[in-house]
């Protein structure tokens, strides 16, 4: 069997025609194998889903009970076989319940990485390199410009702004799915132990994080009339919060931004951000490289993101590439809801 | 933190992102604080722009990283950041999440004393030395530090604000012993924490604060009383302070300030030769040929220049026409109303006045119709042949003392109204830095008389964000060709855009296509609304030159 004819692109999302079953369909399928629970590859009103237990939480949480007619929670590194094709479900390391999804049939062995990141985050597993003959990478930050710093020290800058303002709130964009909860994480890590406030859509996210066993400390939602009284305090919202008029409200808002696309000093800029925080729940441009060379695939598809660089690094390494072109994959964790597409600059003019 | 380059990279980062005055000064008083002797002083030196590093072009640069990276991936991360020092600072090989050769940075004193001191062939290995030792941040400052692209939008001003909000000093008592001392600045420093004495100012020509104005409002009218003001014209040269005095060997010492105090004297020395004085004046720096005022698009060739040649100054010759006397020998006259500093002016200017420095005159009104009437036609009161080279008038209340800064309610700047031109947009290129995904930069042009649109000139601002994006949309939508980061736009008679372009002066030039070279053009209005063919033409143009040269033939004779 060749590759294609075990998993090729279609409008609808990444299809395996011998079992008739796409992974992370953009538009209602019968059946959906599903890597992990950000909007632009969870969607509600599939058939069937097949996920990791706490992915098929994550989509009830948002789309409630019934988002699907079928569900089967997905055993870590246990084959499911449907028509003589095996998929098995291995840890991403993105956010909690991410999974990569390896489909094998007829010896031949293609991993869907779905999104994945390698450096450490105490809210979700790590990320399990696994072996293949193509290897199916997404490609947010597939530039050399894109190299993620230490985590410890993005989350310093945010405590000596705060000691240094300490009259002024510190209100963070980030992603409800996540990126706030391994923020939070993050944030106790370094000690700190006051109440971390939240806006009010990422309240049952967070209690589904503390619900699968990751403690958070204290959050409290952000109630409408306290909001003046949060001077020197942090507020978590997601990204499109950060500018409205919701976070001006603030009592004289520092607004910081929580987003691997903070690297870039004029993206940070144009969003208005005082405070940008380069904390990432994708692979930096390192990560991928070494990602692509562990899991040693011959042959690799280059998906959602910067296609173009990471296929030259692949040529310049002897390994064949090619871009897959799959549409409709935004990067959720960055991209403010209904945003499509990569790079959140281009995206705010056309 | 240890005081090296990454620590002073860590403010010049946090500053660049901090919109707010507050925010930006308590930063850097903060970094002051915190950091000690040398360090500190070479960074306040560094944001009021007094360390310099010629030896580094971003040609050195560039050839750094092609050593180090593949040039198709450098190409395409260029292309998506759009900075040269921030794409090397990012794609700089270090070893992944440490910084590397257990090397520690350097401090910004090591790399002050070690680029005076090292051959420029030697400059490219220690550069790539530093570079290796610094984190992401400290390269890109250090990078935009010896390529002179430091732009965080901390003016000097601010920068010795933070230094007096050490202690309980005043910025202007900063400014008053700036000129005199030296990078890095370690007397001053303890003066403001007060732990020493005032620096002795031992410059015998100092800088002293200048004195600006507000632009007048149509309301101000109601509110202002004529007489209270004295009127004079307003040049359009640059506005400059000359200082002069003897040193303790008994030399003279004169310096020329830009109202900033930046020191331009290098570029000016013929005016500088000419003053005999000991004192200060405030004066507008001029170029006259037989006694005419030269438009500002001559004096600009000889600006920016650390030195300057015998022709230019036999064919450009510089002049002072003097606004204000603020020293007179030792004696401070700054706190005196301005009624009795102009009277001590003139008689400081009939006596060291001359071919090279004249006084500016003062118009006679008694009514804001009659002042009106001067600056819409300032050939017709006095000013003559000269006309061309007056920006509008200044108005002074005659009773305000001679005060720094820009305090409100004495000064006013009424400037004549800009030139007006309709164009059409032709081409559209992505800016840098903020910009760098939006189509920003645009090219426009006038009708020929064979209906064909002819490109006079490109403006960058004058819009708001807002309008940004529409227009960064419209471009993105009527694209008609791409070149690279270039687009051309729509531009036919019936359909593309039209811009009200506001500009301060045109000339010929033989750099231009067009053969015009506007100043400082704008983008007025965006007329949405006005069909492309409509837009003004050549020939309008032309009349516009005709009317300036026949002015300066007039002049020439």
């Amino acid at each position: 069997m060749r590759p294609h004819e075990l998993l090729t692109p279609t409008p609808a999302g990444l299809y395996c025609p011998p079992a008739d079953i796409y992974i992370d369909p953009v538009r209602p399928v019968a059946r959906a194998l599903i890597t992990h629970g950000h909007a632009d590859h969870a969607r509600a009103g599939h058939g069937a889903v097949l996920a990791t237990p706490e992915t098929i939480g994550i989509m009830a949480v948002r789309y409630g009970e019934n988002f699907t007619e079928q569900r089967q929670a997905a055993v870590l590194g246990q084959p499911v076989t449907i028509s003589g094709v095996s998929f098995t479900f291995h840890p991403a390391g993105h956010v909690l319940g991410s999974a990569q999804i390896a489909v094998e049939a007829s010896g031949l062995r293609i991993v869907a990485s779905g999104d994945y990141k390698r450096a450490r985050d105490r809210t979700c597993m790590a990320f399990e390199p696994v072996r293949c003959d193509v290897f199916i990478t997404e490609a947010t930050f597939g530039l050399p410009v894109f190299r993620h710093p230490d985590t410890a020290s993005e989350v310093g800058k945010l405590l000596a702004s705060l000691a240094l303002f300490p009259e002024r709130c510190h209100v963070i964009g980030a992603y409800a799915l996540g990126k706030a909860q391994r923020l939070v994480a993050l944030i106790r890590d370094a000690g700190y132990d006051r109440p971390i406030y939240v806006h009010g859509a990422m309240e049952k996210l967070m209690a589904f994080y503390e619900a699968s066993g990751i403690s958070l400390g204290e959050s409290r939602k952000v109630i409408a009339a306290e909001r003046k009284m949060l001077k020197g305090e942090i507020v978590i919202c997601p990204p499109s919060a950060i500018q409205d008029l919701w976070a001006r409200q603030l009592p004289d808002p520092v607004t910081a931004f929580a987003s691997g696309w903070m690297r870039i000093r004029a993206r940070a800029r144009q969003k208005g951000v005082e405070l940008p925080l380069i904390v990432s729940d994708h692979a930096d441009w390192d990560d991928l490289c070494a990602t692509i060379r562990e899991v040693g695939a011959p042959e690799v598809w280059v998906t959602h993101g910067q296609e173009d660089a990471l296929v030259r690094w692949c040529e310049m390494s002897g390994i064949r590439a090619k871009p897959l072109r799959l549409a409709g994959y935004g990067d959720d964790g960055e991209v403010e809801s209904g945003e499509t597409g990569t790079d959140p600059a281009a995206m705010a003019t056309t | 933190m240890t005081p090296d380059l990454n620590r002073f990279a860590w403010l010049l980062d946090r500053l660049a992102y901090e919109p707010r005055r507050n925010g930006k000064l308590v930063l850097i008083t903060d970094y002051f604080r915190s950091t000690p002797d040398p360090e500190r002083g070479l960074a306040l030196a560094a944001m009021t722009g007094q360390l310099s590093f010629a030896n580094a072009k971003a040609g050195m640069i560039r050839g750094l990283i092609a050593e180090r990276v593949d040039p198709e991936l450098f190409a395409l991360s260029y292309d998506y950041v759009g900075d040269l020092s921030e794409t090397v600072a990012l794609m700089w090989p270090t070893l992944h999440g440490a910084v590397g050769h257990n090397r520690p940075p350097p401090t910004l004193a090591d790399i002050v004393e070690t680029l005076a001191t090292t051959d420029k062939r030697a400059l490219p290995a220690l550069l790539a030395n530093w570079l290796d030792a610094l984190d992401e941040t400290g390269r890109w400052a250090l990078l935009k530090l010896i390529t002179g692209g430091l732009r965080i939008g901390v003016s000097a001003r601010l920068a010795k604000t933070a230094l007096a909000a050490l202690g309980s000093l005043q910025p202007d008592d900063i400014e008053e012993v700036w000129h005199g001392l030296e990078p890095p600045f370690i007397s001053l420093f303890a003066w403001a924490e007060g732990q020493g004495p005032r620096p002795e100012a031992t410059d015998p020509a100092p800088f002293r604060p200048a004195m600006l104005a507000h632009p007048l409002e149509d309301e101000d009218f109601d509110r202002l009383n004529p007489a209270d003001f004295a009127a004079e014209w307003k040049w359009d040269g640059i506005r400059i302070q000359a200082a002069s005095g003897l040193n303790a060997q008994g030399q003279r010492i004169t310096r020329l300030y830009s109202r900033t105090g930046e020191d331009i004297s290098g570029a000016f020395p013929d005016v500088a030769e000419h003053i005999t004085f000991d004192g200060a004046i405030d004066g507008e720096l001029l170029i006259l040929r037989q006694g005419r005022v030269q438009s500002f698009n001559v004096l600009q060739q000889r600006l920016n220049r650390k030195t300057v040649s015998a022709s230019m100054i036999t064919e450009q010759p510089a002049h002072i026409r003097a606004y204000d006397l603020l020293f007179d020998g030792a004696e401070d006259v700054r706190p005196l109303p301005l009624e009795q500093r102009r009277v001590r002016l003139e008689t400081f200017i009939a006596l060291h006045g001359g071919e090279r420095i004249d006084l500016s005159l003062q118009l006679a009104f008694s009514t804001w119709e009659d002042l009106a009437a001067a600056r819409a036609e300032p050939g017709h009161v006095g000013a003559g042949a000269d006309a061309d080279a007056i920006e509008g008038l200044m108005l002074k209340r005659r009773d305000a003392p001679y005060l720094p800064g820009r305090p409100k309610g004495l000064w006013y700047k009424w400037k004549r109204d800009p030139a007006l031109l309709d164009c059409v947009l032709m081409y559209a290129q992505r800016g840098h830095g903020k910009r760098s995904s939006f189509y920003s930069d645009f090219t426009f042009g006038c009708w020929r008389d064979d209906d064909v649109l002819v490109p006079v000139g490109k403006a960058y601002f004058g819009f708001t964000d807002e309008e940004l994006v529409l227009l960064d949309r419209y471009v993105r939508k009527n694209t008609l060709n791409r070149f690279g980061p270039v687009r051309e736009v729509t531009h036919g008679r019936d359909a593309g855009l039209v811009f009200e372009i506001a500009f301060e002066g045109i000339q010929r030039s033989t750099r231009h296509k067009s053969g015009v070279a506007m100043r400082f053009p704008r983008i007025n209005r965006i007329r949405w609304d006005k069909p492309p063919r409509e837009a003004d033409r050549m020939e309008t143009i032309e009349a516009m030159l005709v009317r300036i040269e026949a002015r300066s033939a007039v002049a020439g004779e």
